[in-house]
């Protein structure tokens, strides 16, 4: 058994050492909003916080975790989806088939936490994650939102 | 799980009967989809139908019946945008619903066709269910003026509210709901001028965007159900190969593991507890495949196949007229080209997953398709029962693209393995490595142009020899015509409101050689329209260059009774600033075409560094869908489409090696991220009269449009894709 805190709950997990922080949260914790895309840490859709920082949840196994580490999924980013990053993704209507958002709106809210004003290079050069139906121009205005709410509020 | 009340989002449970046929492990109440007039589980009256495509509950909630998929690309929103038009509800209480496919073949196909492919969401079914909606709002005006005892053509709609002014009286549509469904159907209704819309026509928001903030909304691969097991699954590398033997007894022991079948003739999957664990197992397992006949074929042997068709003497003929081998004879000067793509994978963000549970009465699937009627067609085949007994819940997509729509293949997998396991629901999930090695991919093809010109550079023949690939051949053979297959000249017909040549060319003669490798073809976003783009619009460049002429103009002067095509070209050259110079060091492309039933156009500016690194800094596209059902979506979808024609344009390439695809990751398959992104301007100028399709049609203008800047920039000509493989440096 393994522990684990979970948007700031204390989950207990029986899962093998090397299996991937992903599918512990999917099928383990059952939280799916974080989603499998590659399992190589490729495209982002896996994109967790793990003490605030964005990880890429399908390439780090449960062993890797520490005792005491905050894991935060998309479910527990913000009550009532009050993110300013969520809202920004509301305003812009962003999300096309949506399956990679969770993992967009991670990397992204991760970002403005380290990066409050990130410059429109920042942006591109930080979020890396995959999208097929090609928001990208959205999520960069909506992360350009963000920043400016975040700024003033 | 969390239970949604916004139904595409929220996942169908299985029916009491098959679950109450399993292993007795399910005891819960159930919620059974939706029946006319059926009664909730907790014994209150469900609100009934007014008709099949509108329920109004007394709460006033207005729920519209969408049967098209949602997958990204708005349809969901559009769709219902044009009914609650018709029926004069208030639009922020409008919820949506998908009727089943069990249902939809229960009640005669009341809600028609469910493919969702080919653009033709929106513009295939527009008519229907508009008349869907102004057929409930005339049953519920005539439901209100029968309580009042007034002619209903006194009536006024605005909003969900009925009312009668000359009485002073009004009502909602909830509360007279009840009364309209037993009322009879008008037999015919008038739909509204396009120029009177107020919520069809309107950049509105999507009515899906909120639960995919949060995580909340489920996708085929977070189904949950009571007693739910996992499958991973290996297919033959090689199509055409099979299954000589695995050894089951070296995993069985494997944490989780249930069960290791053989599924088909050419796939082993392992069943487990979690999805990890089965695909943990399932790479232990020892599995010695049969290879067939195809074990040797390369992407090599195949374009040396496909070389061979573009001087075959017999060809398939999509558009012919004048004589074109006499101009080719008597040209002042001809120019030929051979162009090619390789094969794509759809890479679909969501990879393929099923759902199914199996007795042996009765099958249920939960999957995310584009086309549930396919899908339940492709579950009741496997399933070995009619499809009276069999039902298919759609959920909602991780991406489309063509992949979910022509052939449902992981469908069938699913089926076979709960076949084996009566009673219990399994849910099989491809990794992405399956997902890119067994896909339904882009066709293969090359091209050889040949052009005729005058003394004055005029182009007064042209040859295109398409060779390789069909998609129907494999896909859909019954629509091949007379050995042909239709859909190879998308965007070359000689007319026709769907994709027709946008160029008048005294001879011309597009013909297709056919050559079908046994990599397996698909729908793949655009479709035919891409390489045919691809190859015209290029060689149009090449054509203007060759002759010294300005690439605008050069098509201009052929396009004169083409109206709707040149509109488009002109708009994009004059949003683009055509006619002045670019930035110092920034090129431009232009291009265009038609397909989908839709006119478009695109134009870039790009730049190339000293060391060939490309730069695109800004695409402007131009589409005429005749009519435009949300703005807002319709820009959504052409910066999209930049995103999957220009990952296909740039990087992507799957190849074949010993007969297998050589990619099977993102990392192998590159696909545009943000970085490489250029700014999108999109020019929307439906001109009305038609109803064009917009998921696809811009893809085919992103490749020609970039291509063309790249040779303004190099003086490079990029013939064969992706563009990676050419060295962009200045000789």
């Amino acid at each position: 058994m393994a522990r684990l805190t979970v948007n700031g709950v204390v989950r207990e997990v029986d899962a093998e050492p090397d299996t991937p922080l992903l599918w512990v949260i999917r099928e383990q914790i059952g939280l799916t909003g974080t989603k499998y895309g590659c399992g190589i840490a490729q495209c982002g859709a896996c994109t967790v916080h793990v003490d605030g920082a964005a990880v890429r949840a399908c390439s780090l196994p449960l062993s890797a975790i520490e005792t005491g580490q905050k894991i935060v999924t998309i479910e527990g980013l913000a009550p009532g989806m009050d993110h300013p990053v969520q809202q920004a993704w509301a305003e812009l209507d962003v999300p096309q088939c949506g399956f990679c958002q969770p993992g967009m709106i991670m990397a992204s809210a991760a970002l403005l936490a380290q990066t409050p004003r990130p410059s429109e290079e920042q942006i591109r050069a930080e979020i890396t994650n995959i999208c097929r139906c090609g928001t990208y121009n959205r999520v960069l205005a909506g992360i350009k939102l963000a920043a400016e709410r975040g700024q003033s509020g | 799980m969390r239970i949604d009340r916004k139904a595409p989002s929220r996942a169908p449970r299985p029916s009491r009967r098959a679950l109450l046929a399993g292993a007795g492990i399910f005891s819960l109440g159930f919620h059974i989809p939706f029946l006319a007039r059926a009664a909730t589980r907790d014994g209150a009256p469900a609100a009934p139908e007014v008709n099949a495509w509108v329920v109004v509950k007394p709460d006033e909630t207005v729920v519209i019946r969408v049967a098209r998929s949602e997958m990204g690309q708005g349809t969901l929103t559009g769709l219902a945008q044009l009914v609650a038009e018709e029926l004069d509800c208030d639009w922020a209480r409008v919820t949506t619903e998908y009727p089943s496919p069990g249902q939809n073949l229960a009640r005669k196909r009341v809600w028609g066709d469910y493919s969702t492919g080919g653009s033709r969401g929106i513009r295939d079914s527009h008519e229907y269910v508009r008349k869907g909606g102004a057929a409930a709002r005339a049953m519920l005006v005539a439901a209100a003026a029968k309580g009042w005892g007034v002619p209903a053509a006194e009536c006024r709609t605005e909003r969900g509210t009925i009312t009668h002014a000359a009485s002073g009286r009004s009502t909602t549509y909830g509360a007279v709901a009840g009364e309209a469904a037993t009322i009879e159907p008008p037999k015919d209704v008038a739909l509204k001028d396009p120029r009177d819309w107020t919520i069809a026509g309107k950049p509105l928001k999507r009515l899906d965007t909120l639960p995919k903030l949060d995580g909340s909304q489920v996708y085929g691969i977070d189904l949950k159900l009571p007693g739910l097991l996992n499958a991973a699954i290996r297919d033959c590398p090689v199509t055409g190969g099979g299954v000589k033997s695995f050894e089951a007894a070296a995993v069985t022991g494997m944490p989780g593991v249930k069960r290791v079948v053989q599924v088909g003739d050419s796939a082993v999957a392992v069943v487990a507890d979690t999805f990890w664990r089965a695909k943990t197992a399932l790479d232990a397992l020892p599995i010695v495949w049969d290879e067939g006949p195809n074990a040797k074929v390369s992407s090599e042997s195949i374009a040396a196949v496909l070389r061979e068709g573009l001087d075959a003497e017999q060809a398939f003929v999509g558009n012919r007229a004048g004589d074109v081998a006499g101009a080719l004879k008597g040209a002042a000067k001809v120019v030929e080209a051979v162009y090619g793509v390789p094969f794509q994978n759809h890479a679909t963000m969501e990879p393929m997953n099923a759902t199914a549970l199996w007795t042996p009465e009765r099958c249920e699937v939960w999957t995310p398709t584009q086309n549930g009627e396919a899908a339940l067609a492709a579950t009741a085949d496997a399933a070995g029962l009619p499809a009276t007994s069999c039902e298919v819940y759609k959920i909602h997509l991780g991406g489309g693209f063509g992949r979910r729509g022509a052939t449902h293949d992981w469908v069938r997998q699913a089926v076979l393995i709960a076949r084996e396991m009566p009673g219990t629901p399994v849910k099989l999930i491809w990794t992405r490595e399956e997902d890119m090695t067994h896909g339904r991919y882009h066709p293969v093809t090359q091209c050889r142009m040949r052009a005729a010109l005058d003394t004055e550079g005029n182009l007064t023949g042209l040859h295109m020899r398409i060779s390789g690939q069909s998609i129907l051949a494999s896909v859909a053979p019954q629509r091949m015509v007379e050995g042909r297959d239709p859909v190879t000249f998308q965007g070359l017909n000689p007319g026709g409101p769907e994709a027709a040549i946008g160029y008048t060319i005294p001879n011309i003669l597009v013909d297709h050689a056919m050559r079908n490798p046994h990599i397996l073809p698909g729908f793949w976003r655009g479709v035919n329209l891409n390489p045919n783009a691809i190859y015209l619009e290029c060689f149009m460049d090449e054509l203007a260059h060759a002759t010294g002429q300005d690439p605008l103009a050069f098509r201009l002067k052929l396009m004169g009774n083409h109206p709707k095509h040149r509109a488009v070209l002109e708009a994009v050259a004059e949003r683009i600033g055509w006619d002045r110079k670019p930035p110092e060091g920034v090129f431009r492309g232009i291009c265009q075409t038609m397909g989908f039933g839709s006119y478009v156009a695109g134009a870039a500016e790009v730049s190339v560094s000293d060391a060939g690194e490309l730069k695109i800094h800004r695409i402007v596209a131009a589409t005429d869908p005749g009519h435009a059902v949300n703005p807002q979506q319709i820009d959504a979808q052409v910066a999209g489409s930049f995103v999957y024609g220009l990952s296909a344009a740039l990087y992507g390439a799957c190849t074949v090696k010993d007969g297998r695809i050589e990619q099977t990751n993102f990392d192998s398959y590159p696909v545009m991220r943000m970085d490489a992104m250029p700014a999108v301007e999109t020019i929307l100028m439906p001109s009305g009269g038609f109803w064009g399709g917009v998921g696809e049609p811009t893809i085919a203008v992103a490749a020609p449009a970039v291509l063309n800047a790249v040779f303004a920039a190099t003086g490079k000509r990029v013939r064969h894709l992706p563009l990676k493989d050419t060295d962009l440096r200045r000789a």
